[in-house]
């Protein structure tokens, strides 16, 4: 494992992202329809093979290239709430990127994907969304950077806070966006924004290790 | 040059349903109807929303954007965040309720109010007063 990440493993991580999230597009569908409208699991699916065709045409050369190609493919291409959000999350954490990444670049990065989804979005941690696996996957990577870790260890760290934060929104009423209408009724389902985020920095992190 | 709407809605045909009711009281505003995704599935286009409002733009007009639900408004937002600074004065989103405020906006328009002054009535306040 090197101490920096490149190129290289920006691309592995989001064509193991295109392949986890269209492995897991039944389950994000099924997530969704239990509080929303049933649209994530088909929307990621849709944008990330979207975002795989254009690294397939070549001509990107940095991190920073990758994950504007993911910001401006995702935006255009997902017609949910996902979108916009994790579009401006990949824009942001690609502002964030100059050259590889060590691992305060990591936390760079993440910070920047949060930034973004809290300005677009508008929700805080507890309502039931995204921001409930992006806020402790942050902490996490500053914990581990700070001690030291490697890059992709950070990433690790990040991403199983992630998993942690998804599954901790199960026990949540959504007070933010369309789930929130249901109001105590969505009690007891995992939000499907959290799980995509939680596979997309699980990605990020196998790919480091490989 | 008057202001022109562009409207925004996760469904094609509510999009359009919007303009064909807001054209009624508003006949000489350009209205755009910015509805679905790119190709036809329930949801918001970035590029349906951007390619209106640039083709507004080039026209000579303001343009007032108006959405029916919150991801529609932050594909909108997006949108906003990609155009170039000395653009931003003259688009604008209006966050009122869709079908109320698309009227009252266009009427506005229809009559020449400025872009302040659409966007203003586009949000209906007095709706909820």
């Amino acid at each position: 494992m090197s101490d920096t990440l490149s190129f290289a493993w920006a691309e592995a991580w989001i064509r193991d992202a295109q392949a986890v999230l269209a492995e897991h597009r039944m389950e994000l569908i099924d997530l969704d329809r239990a509080i929303g409208d049933g649209d994530h699991g088909e929307n990621m699916d849709r944008g990330f093979k979207a975002v795989v065709a254009k690294l397939d045409e070549g001509g990107i050369a940095d991190v920073q290239g990758v994950l504007k190609v993911v910001a401006s493919t995702l935006m255009s291409k997902v017609g949910g709430a996902a979108g916009p959000l994790y579009g401006t999350a990949f824009l942001r954490a690609a502002k964030a990127c100059d050259g590889d990444v060590d691992s305060s670049g990591v936390v760079a990065l993440i910070e920047g994907a949060l930034d973004g989804i809290v300005s677009r979005g508008k929700a805080t941690t507890g309502e039931k969304t995204m921001v409930d696996a992006w806020t402790p996957a942050l902490e996490a990577a500053k914990a581990a950077a700070e001690g030291g870790a490697t890059p992709a260890a950070t990433l690790r760290a990040a991403a199983d806070a992630a998993a942690k934060g998804a599954e901790a929104t199960i026990p949540l009423q959504a007070t933010k966006g369309r789930a929130s209408y249901l109001g105590e009724r969505s009690i007891g389902h995992q939000d499907p924004g959290a799980t995509s985020t939680a596979y997309i920095l699980g990605a990020a992190a196998d790919a480091a290790e490989a | 040059m008057g202001v022109a709407l562009v409207i925004v809605s996760h469904s094609v045909q509510l999009a359009e349903g919007v303009v064909e009711l807001a054209a009624q009281m508003a006949k000489d505003v350009p209205l755009r109807a910015a509805g679905g995704t790119d190709d036809g599935r329930i949801g918001t286009s970035f590029d349906k929303v951007n390619d209106a409002v640039t083709e507004l733009r080039a026209a000579g007009h303001d343009v007032a954007i108006l959405t029916d639900l919150g991801s529609a408004t932050m594909t909108v937002e997006s949108v906003l965040d990609f155009l170039d600074e000395d653009e931003s004065a003259h688009v604008r989103f209006a966050d009122g309720p869709l079908v109320e405020g698309a009227v009252a906006a266009a009427v506005t328009a229809q009559v020449g109010g400025d872009l302040d002054a659409v966007v203003a009535a586009g949000r209906a306040r007095e709706l909820f007063n």
